[in-house]
């Protein structure tokens, strides 16, 4: 079908579009984006990796594999800024698009429940399995499990009429991920005492002493996740139009939908499972990145991907260093920046985008 | 007594294979109702028959007549048509038994009471919503033949309320309506960006398209969902109350670019509208409807009667013509059923 309807004389028209280059996203503007973005997440990596409670040589690290320094760098620090990475690309990307799905820039898979529902799936599975083996396999699965429920569970009570309210929509995430944070602490206490230490890290969220295996896992699944996402980010720039609207040009509205839930739903939970819940990352950065780059999510996904993951090792790297040589777990160093943000995006354009 | 969109009307509805005619004799009949008119024409009279008069593409309009070029519909062909729909939601009937045919380059106006089911019809129409029985056919083909982007890249419907959940720019929104012709993975090509363009100088909103779609006000909002709408290249399109809140001057000029893209592309309009009078002005053909059903189905002149709207609407109407060009016009007067609001 393509015949141009209306044509225009090839100078003007090449003036023309070069006088709008500026306001749609183009190759160029992402590409730089990127490249920019992945510069600054490899110096907060190398930062985070030399830096830390202990101070180490970083070339006798490499140089002797004998030494200590060698030891703390690729047997604690490299996997756990690895984690934070992967973890922090997975939560921020899924954030992106939960807000795409629900129209709604105060969506996260925290706030939503999700993370919640994961990490009482984990939970439940590792009081359960620790006694019968196989634990490791059962607390990804069950906190998969779980979050996919509690997704399904908050996105049905949130429809009135067949509509998704995105009010509706934030006001039982937000009961839900109380909820969920109430049913922990029941397990919590009919439990061993030996298990609070583990449910209080799924609580917080923390990257403490991750295994390499765990690392690959959540690469693997957040890898899958982010094709997912990325295949499906000019469908989310058409939902923002609206779910019919998106129908009429071509979405297929529940099909997508459905794969998006799943798709986070799994990303969440394999988050979950290593590092229990991390709230806040997947508000912020997709929030900042799309005041900074705009709302196409062609770009904003893989932008919130490597911005996600600066940030969050950015603020494990406070997380381990700030009262060294203890440590707070990252869970609250997220949530103490979160909160007052959320409070801010809320005021700042909250009813705007509330009623749309 | 004769007004001014009487050729297009006689193409669509009776003769399909006169097209030519209808082409080329749109405009200067639209230019003589200005010259031939004792009265000084309204503005929104005097700003359609410019548009009509100036409208840029003579060699589109002839091309289309003459050859019918691949990319263009048919002339005079069928592009839409439902035979004895019915539907509603849940268990609840909206729609009884109705049929219609609108064809290439027609403007066709549904009009009817609020709840009279004319929003439920254009859902169907644009596969939103399946029917519990009876056929749409887009070109021919049943619209569950379709998948969603072919539908999409033949089929484009603007809703009344034009709500955009986050900042994308104007252009954004217009680049929008090529995603049926892209991949998932595809940028917006030279050609893409050549269409978005168009549609956007279209609509006069070339000096807004960087602007975040949330700033606009609502008669630029319409534009900017109708020039989306033309980006995707459609042979039909279905507006929800095109018109609803805007100004004269903003109406105007709506259905002036309708016009245009009717004449230029044979591009068949369903529009849902309250202004009987403009319905009465710019449709070739009208299908009123009451509780879901066909009221009355013809050209304004068939349909607006002061038997049929007075039952329609149950208020006493006065229908008389305009002397500025001939058109029916519908004055309202007294609810038929005092005390009903009481």
């Amino acid at each position: 079908m393509s015949e141009p309807a209306i044509k225009h004389s090839p100078d003007a028209a090449d003036l023309a579009l070069a006088d709008l280059a500026d306001a749609h996203l183009t190759r160029a503007r992402m590409a730089l984006t990127l490249v920019v973005l992945s510069i600054v997440l490899i110096l907060v990596s190398i930062i985070a990796v030399a830096f830390g409670s202990v101070h180490i040589d970083l070339i006798r690290a490499v140089v002797d594999r004998a030494s200590p320094d060698h030891a703390i760098l690729f047997g604690a620090r490299l996997p756990r800024v690895l984690m934070g990475a992967i973890v922090g690309a997975v939560l921020a990307a899924v954030g992106a698009a939960l807000q795409a799905l629900v129209r709604n820039p105060l969506a996260e898979g925290g706030i939503l429940g999700i993370s919640g529902g994961g990490a009482f799936g984990a939970i439940v599975a590792l009081v359960v399995f620790s006694h019968l083996g196989g634990a490791d396999i059962a607390i990804p699965l069950c906190a998969f499990a779980a979050s996919l429920l509690s997704t399904l569970a908050v996105y049905r009570l949130a429809q009135v009429d067949g509509r998704l309210e995105p009010f509706t929509l934030l006001l039982v995430g937000v009961i839900f991920n109380a909820f969920w944070g109430a049913a922990i602490m029941l397990v919590n206490s009919v439990v061993n005492f030996f298990f609070t230490h583990s449910i209080i890290f799924w609580l917080m969220g923390s990257f403490e002493a991750p295994t390499y295996r765990e690392v690959a896992m959540v690469a693997v699944l957040g890898g899958i996740g982010f094709a997912v996402l990325l295949y499906h980010a000019r469908d989310m720039n058409l939902l923002s139009l609206g779910d019919d609207e998106a129908a009429e040009l071509g979405v297929e509205v529940d099909a997508v939908r459905r794969i998006i839930f799943i798709a986070t739903s799994v990303m969440i939970g394999a988050a979950v499972s290593v590092s229990g819940i991390i709230s806040f990352v997947g508000l912020i950065v997709p929030h900042i990145l799309r005041t900074a780059i705009g709302a196409d999510h062609r770009m904003l996904i893989p932008a919130s991907i490597l911005g996600g993951a600066a940030f969050t090792v950015a603020a494990d790297l406070i997380a381990r260093t700030a009262i060294a040589p203890s440590e707070l777990p990252v869970g609250a160093i997220t949530a103490l920046c979160g909160g007052p943000f959320f409070i801010y995006v809320l005021r700042r354009e909250g009813r705007k985008s509330l009623v749309l | 007594m004769k007004g001014e969109r009487e050729p297009l009307a006689a193409t669509a509805s009776s003769t399909p294979h006169a097209s030519a005619d209808a082409a080329e004799a749109a405009a200067p009949a639209a230019s003589g109702a200005t010259a031939g008119s004792s009265v000084a024409p309204s503005l929104s009279v005097a700003a359609i028959n410019d548009a009509a008069t100036a409208a840029p593409s003579p060699s589109n309009a002839a091309a289309y007549a003459a050859g019918t070029p691949e990319c263009l519909p048919a002339a005079g062909a069928v592009a839409l048509r439902a035979i004895n729909l019915t539907g509603g939601y849940g268990d609840r009937q909206v729609l009884h038994n109705v049929s219609i045919d609108v064809h290439a380059g027609e403007l066709l106006a549904i009009v009817g009471p609020n709840g009279a089911g004319k929003s439920t019809l254009l859902k169907i129409l644009s596969g939103a919503l399946p029917p519990w029985s009876g056929v749409a056919e887009l070109e021919g083909r049943p619209l569950a033949a379709y998948d969603r982007r072919a539908i999409a890249r033949r089929l484009a419907m603007v809703a009344q309320e034009n709500l955009v959940a986050f900042r994308f720019s104007v252009l954004e929104i217009v680049l929008m309506g090529r995603a049926p012709h892209l991949g998932p993975f595809h940028f917006e090509t030279r050609h893409d960006l050549a269409i978005a363009h168009a549609a956007l100088e279209r609509f006069d909103l070339l000096g807004l398209a960087r602007r975040p779609i949330q700033e606009l006000s609502g008669g630029e909002r319409k534009r900017v969902f109708l020039a989306r709408a033309l980006a995707q290249d459609p042979h039909v399109a279905l507006l929800d109350e095109p018109t609803a809140f805007l100004d004269l001057r903003h109406v105007a000029e709506i259905f002036a670019r309708l016009r245009e893209l009717r004449i230029e592309r044979g591009l068949a309009v369903v529009a849902t509208l309250h202004d009987l009078n403009a319905a009465a002005l710019h449709a070739d053909r009208v299908l009123l409807m009451k509780d879901g059903a066909t009221a009355g189905y013809g050209t304004p002149e068939e349909v607006f009667t002061a038997a049929n709207l007075r039952a329609v609407y149950e208020t006493e109407v006065y229908v008389g013509r305009n002397p500025a060009n001939g058109s029916i016009t519908v004055l309202p007067g007294a609810i038929v059923r005092p005390g009903k609001w009481d």
